[in-house]
This record gives C-alpha cells, structure tokens and sequence, in this order.
C-alpha cells in the first residue's frame, strides 16, 4: 500500500508540483515573461508528443515542426480573416488577388479552423506513416523522409506568396478579436496563457496513460526489437501509424495555442531547423521520461532567450555543443539523470536498511528487465 | 527536342553535383550505418578552401587567368576536408557506434558550429569566386544551345572521380578492406582488418569528395556558410533511393534524382518538381524498401 502511494508520488509529484507552478506564474512573473512562458510552453507540448514517438517508440521524426506550423498556420488563417473584417488578407490583395480562395473561406470558423488544423496534420502524418512503415524503412530513413517533407512544404509556402503571405507568413494579427477581447490585450494573453498550461496537462496525462497501457508497452516493444513483435503476430504498421498521427496533432494544438501569444506565424518556424531543434528539447530533458521533454523545451528555450540576448553570436555555438554533449554526455538527460541518481539511492539505502537480497532488488527493479531487450535482440539479429 | 536536350543535359549536371556529394554520405551509411547531418558543412568548406586559394594563392601563380590556383584547390579541398571529416570520426562519431539517431543529432550539433565558424571567419554574406577564363562561356552544339563550360568541367571532374573510386574500391587492397568491412564487421575484424581506421578513412574519403563538390560548387554560384543545407536532403535522398554501400545505385539514384528534378521542374516550378520527386522515391520504396541496389551481406 504504502508502495503504491510512493510510486504515484514519484511519478506524479514533480509533475503536478511543476503544474502549480505555470498555474501560479501570472502572480510572480512580469507580462513579458509570462507571454514569453507561455510560448515555451507550446514548445514543451511538442516536445511531449515527440518523446512518445522518440523516447517510446524510436522512432525520430525530424517533420514535427511541420505539424505545428501547419496547426498554427490553421488558426492564423481563422485571426487573420477575423481582423481584415470582411475584406480579404493584405498579402492577397497585395499579390493580386481579387477573392478569398476557396480554401481560405470555411476557416472564417473558429471551430472549423481548429478542427481542421488539428486534423489536417494528422492526416497528413497518416498518409506518410502508411507509406513509410509500410514498406518497413525505420531508423535513420524514417527520420530523413520526414525532413525531406519538412523542408519542401516550408519551401513550398515560401513561394505561394498570395495564399500563404510568403517568407512573411500571416503577420498583423493583432486586431483580431476573440470573445470581445483585442487579441493583444492582457486579458486575451492571460486566457491564452492558461488555455495552453491546461493543454500541457492534458496532454501530458493523455500520454502517461498511453505509455503505461498495453499500448505503451507495445510501443517500446517496437522499438526494441521490431522483428519479434513482427514473429508474434501484431500489425505494426496501423499502430506506428496511429503514434506518429497522435503526435502529429499534439504538435498542430501546439502551433494553434503558439499563434495568438506570439501574433505571427512564417515558413521560419515550421522549417528544418525548428523541428531539429523540437528533438534537442527532448534529448536534453531526457527522453523517455515525457516529464524531461517539458523540462528540456523549458530550459533549452529560455537559456536561448537569455544567451542569445545577451551573446547573440556565441549562440549558435552553444547550441551545437548541445546536440554533442545531450548525446555524448548526457544521454539519459536531465529528467533520466535524475531518475538514475534517485534509484541508485534508493537501491543504496534499501541494502544498508534490510539485509542484502541480491535477488530480489534486482528483480523489483523494472528497469533491468527492460535493459536485457536491446542486448539480447543484437545477439539475434 | 532543344529543350528535351538541355533539360538532360541540367539533369545530368545536377545529377553529377549530387553523385559526388552523395557517395560519402553512402558509403559511412553502408559502413557504420550513421548519417552524418554535417556532410553539407564539408560541401561549405570546399568551397570556402577555392576562395581563399583565389584570394590568397592565386596572386602568387600568375593571377586569377590561368586558373593554375583551381585546379591546385580541388585536391587542397580533398585533403581538407577529408583529414577534418576522419578528425570528426575519431573524436565524435566512434563513440557513438550503434547509435545511428544519436549521430545523427551529434554530427547535426557539428554542422551548426562548422557554420558558425565560417560565419565568424568569413561573414555572413555570400562571397564570390570568379572562375577562370577558360571556363568561362560555352560549347555551341547548334539551335542556339549552349553548354557551359562549367558545367561540362563538373561532369568531367565527377566521372574522373567515379573512375578513380570505382579502382579504389574494387582493385586496391584498401578498398578491399572497406568492402570486406561493410559486407561483415566481426568476421573482417577476425581476419585482422582494422575496422577501425577503415571506418576513419572512408569517412574521411567521404568529407573529402564533399569537399571536391564545394569547389565544384564555387564555379556555378555564390558560397554562403548555408551552402550545404541546399544540396543535403537531395543528397539524403539519393542515398535513400539507391540503396546501401554499392557505387552503381549511388550513381543511377544520383543520376535520376538529377534527371528527374530538372524534367518534372519544367513542367511546374522548382519546388513542386521537387515535392513530386520525393513522392515519386516513396512511391519506389514502397516496391523496393532497400532501394535500387542491395547489399549482400555474408
């Protein structure tokens, strides 16, 4: 019993501890920083629905960057044509356009702009992840087909100037108006502040659940050791292809709570680099761990504010020795390394308490379990 | 049929571009299954090593005219590149072995400080190199068709280079090694291969023909610190597209990505054509998920 209610601490107390933090922030922190908060934490629900398809399932989709910003170029098509009130967009009329395309006009819904925003991307990971792991390309394939996707649809809404606003993107958001409220007002901010921690939490519960369901279990399975799971008789393709779908959408509410904080969206932050960035959140915090990549994006995204602030030259440094040193260093991440100091504690402690069981820590200690897989599955292969 | 020709004739050039930037990125795949992200960033410094052979040695060798300073910066390239590649595969990538996705971050987090390097030493802005006289112009072939001199020097400088792996890998004893390696690691180990530096040579040789390829590159266009990220995902894809570890599928997937873009370019634009070229290699994988080629493995 007591065991149990440990275990629940562990795995929710930091979490919900961090919760009541973000919930509380508008209290301690300044307007700036809590818009700027806000927007990280967008980051932080991509980052979490690209552990559950890294971390859990191996596969490192380099494209979550295009699911945001499809997500978030969505709702801004809903803003925009909210604030040009009636008329068409500036860039169209600027391009030469006379009407509203056909495709622009039913996202003057807000409702059919979310659903579509959240659905297309989806969809669009769907088809993709039918394809790809149809044909089994896993690993290094499945991450470079992504970005190949990734860096020709954010080329693609470059050169579609008069639907798309081109290199700038939807700009000039600001008068839109939403439930009565400027979009820029602290109000409006505030309300947006919230609705994205509410969206983090339940993001991050709809994923623990999927990770500690038989669901989740297959996922690590499949990354371990495909074949096996392949022998024993599961359909790995409708269930890859789900996963990837999930994360995709999770990216797209992201970029759909991004657009009203940050009033822009551009071909810049839906491209290559982004999304590459979107992975060193999750390697840094520690992946696996879907707390670590809420941490990660937090940390990753602030320390860039603060360095590149102040050193805006050294940055990119830094952010390459990042990618090295998350990896060579670091692999477990900050959450991971946590984690491994905390049990090797507790193994410590429980053998100084009761007298030393060899046997039976080793085998109440999930993890060793887990580690036997990938050995056994190279001797195999 | 003018058109049909300098489309081939475009598609071929692009084609021979990418075979040279692609064959180092194949060949680290087949041997240690990594992908190095910043392939590219050698394709960049190449380039950077001809302009400063233009600014720096030329004055000494008569001037920008005879062009004695390039044809010295093509193997100056090699060698720089390719010692710096082996440097990265010994300090890096060795010790990531089994890994391919954390390689694949690492050597993504290498090409932003190769970048930012270039941009500190060099600038932001894109530099020019002026290439020499008797590249300049073109080869009249009739109809008002005219093919560059440049162009035809980079097809020529790419089959020179295919030749000369083609003898490195199937009739010298070095080759041998790194086929043996890539077709079966333990048992060449056991039979006293070092794979190890097997493994830092043919990713040097890698980086090294990156390297080629950016001086090559410096004829056609600007050089910026981002040159490498426009040539690195076609060059993914060919890899993708003709398979692992074999030099006929890097050259026939280099070859008809190159073909294939300039022609599905002509009928729409740029980037459409390339959209529909990546569709097109899914497509393929979907009848061949090894791609054009297949390594037999013993």
């Amino acid at each position: 019993m007591t065991n149990l209610v440990t275990l629940n601490l562990r795995r929710w107390g930091p979490f919900t501890l961090l919760m009541v933090a973000l919930l509380l922030a508008p209290l301690y922190l300044s307007d700036f920083r809590l818009i700027q908060l806000g927007k990280f934490l967008t980051f932080a629900i991509v980052a979490v629905g690209l552990d559950l398809i890294w971390g859990y399932g191996g596969m490192l989709s380099l494209g979550q960057g295009l699911f945001f910003g499809l997500g978030a170029y969505g709702f801004a098509m809903y803003l925009k044509l909210q604030s040009s009130g009636g008329k068409i967009p500036d860039f169209m009329f600027w391009s030469g356009l006379k009407e509203l395309p056909w495709f622009w006009a039913p996202f003057s819904s807000p409702i059919f702009a979310i659903i579509a925003s959240i659905l297309i991307p989806a969809l669009i990971a769907a088809i993709l992840g039918f394809f790809v792991f149809r044909s089994r390309i896993q690993g290094v394939y499945f991450s470079i087909i992504t970005q190949a996707l990734t860096l020709l649809v954010s080329i693609w809404f470059v050169g579609q100037q008069a639907y798309t606003g081109g290199t700038n993107g939807i700009t000039n958001l600001g008068s839109a108006q939403l439930f009565g409220k400027s979009l820029m007002s602290p109000e409006a901010q505030h309300g947006f502040y919230f609705a994205t921690v509410v969206a983090l939490i339940l993001v991050y519960i709809l994923c623990r659940i999927v990770v500690t369901s038989r669901f989740g279990r297959l996922l690590v399975a499949a990354r371990d050791n495909e074949n096996r799971l392949r022998f024993l008789g599961y359909n790995l393709v409708t269930f890859k292809v789900l996963v990837f779908a999930l994360s995709a959408a999770i990216a797209a509410l992201a970029g759909i709570l991004y657009v009203p904080q940050v009033g822009i969206i551009s071909p810049s932050s839906m491209g290559v680099v982004p999304s590459i960035e979107m992975v060193v959140w999750v390697a840094v915090g520690g992946r696996g761990t879907l707390l670590g990549a809420i941490i990660g994006a937090l940390t990753v995204s602030f320390g860039r504010s603060f360095l590149s602030e102040s050193y805006p030259n050294i940055w990119q440094y830094f952010m390459g020795a990042l990618f090295i040193g998350s990896v060579l260093l670091f692999p477990k991440g900050i959450v991971g390394s946590i984690q491994h100091l905390y049990e090797r504690w507790v193994r410590r402690s429980n053998n100084q308490e009761m007298q030393p069981s060899p046997v039976t820590t080793e085998a109440s200690s999930p993890e060793i379990i887990v580690n036997i897989q990938p050995s056994q599955a190279k001797g195999q292969s | 049929m003018d058109a049909a020709i300098s489309q081939v004739f475009n598609g071929l050039s692009l084609g021979s571009i990418l075979l040279m930037v692609s064959l180092g990125l194949a060949f680290a795949f087949g041997l240690m299954g990594v992908i190095n992200m910043a392939h590219g960033e050698f394709i960049m410094i190449g380039a950077y090593v001809a302009y400063l052979f233009q600014s720096i040695v030329a004055p000494f060798l008569g001037g920008v005219e005879p062009g004695i300073w390039f044809l010295l910066a093509i193997p100056a390239a090699f060698l720089i590149a390719g010692l710096l590649g082996a440097l990265m595969e010994m300090t890096l990538i060795r010790h990531l072995y089994g890994r391919p996705l954390d390689t694949l971050l690492a050597t993504w987090g290498v090409g932003l400080i190769l970048q930012q390097t270039a941009r500190s030493i060099f600038g932001a802005p894109n530099v020019n190199v002026s290439s020499p006289l008797w590249l300049t112009g073109g080869f009249d072939i009739g109809a008002g068709l005219l093919l560059p001199y440049k162009r035809i020097f980079i097809i020529a400088l790419v089959l020179v280079v295919v030749i000369a792996l083609y003898f490195y890998l199937y009739r010298s004893a070095s080759g041998r090694r790194l086929r043996a390696v890539m077709q079966n690691r333990e048992m060449a180990s056991c039979l006293g291969v070092r794979s190890r530096s097997v493994d830092a040579i043919t990713f040097g040789l890698g980086t090294g023909l990156a390297g080629v390829a950016g001086c090559a590159l410096a004829l056609i266009g600007p050089i910026g610190p981002s040159l490498g990220t426009y040539y690195i995902v076609d060059a993914f894809m060919v890899v993708v597209l003709g398979g692992v570890g074999s030099l006929q599928g890097t050259v026939m997937a280099a070859l008809l990505i190159g073909v294939s873009t300039s022609f599905l370019e002509l009928g729409t634009t740029a980037t459409v054509g390339k959209v529909l070229v990546l569709l097109l290699i899914i497509a393929f994988l979907q009848w061949k998920p090894s791609g054009l080629t297949v390594l037999q493995t013993r």
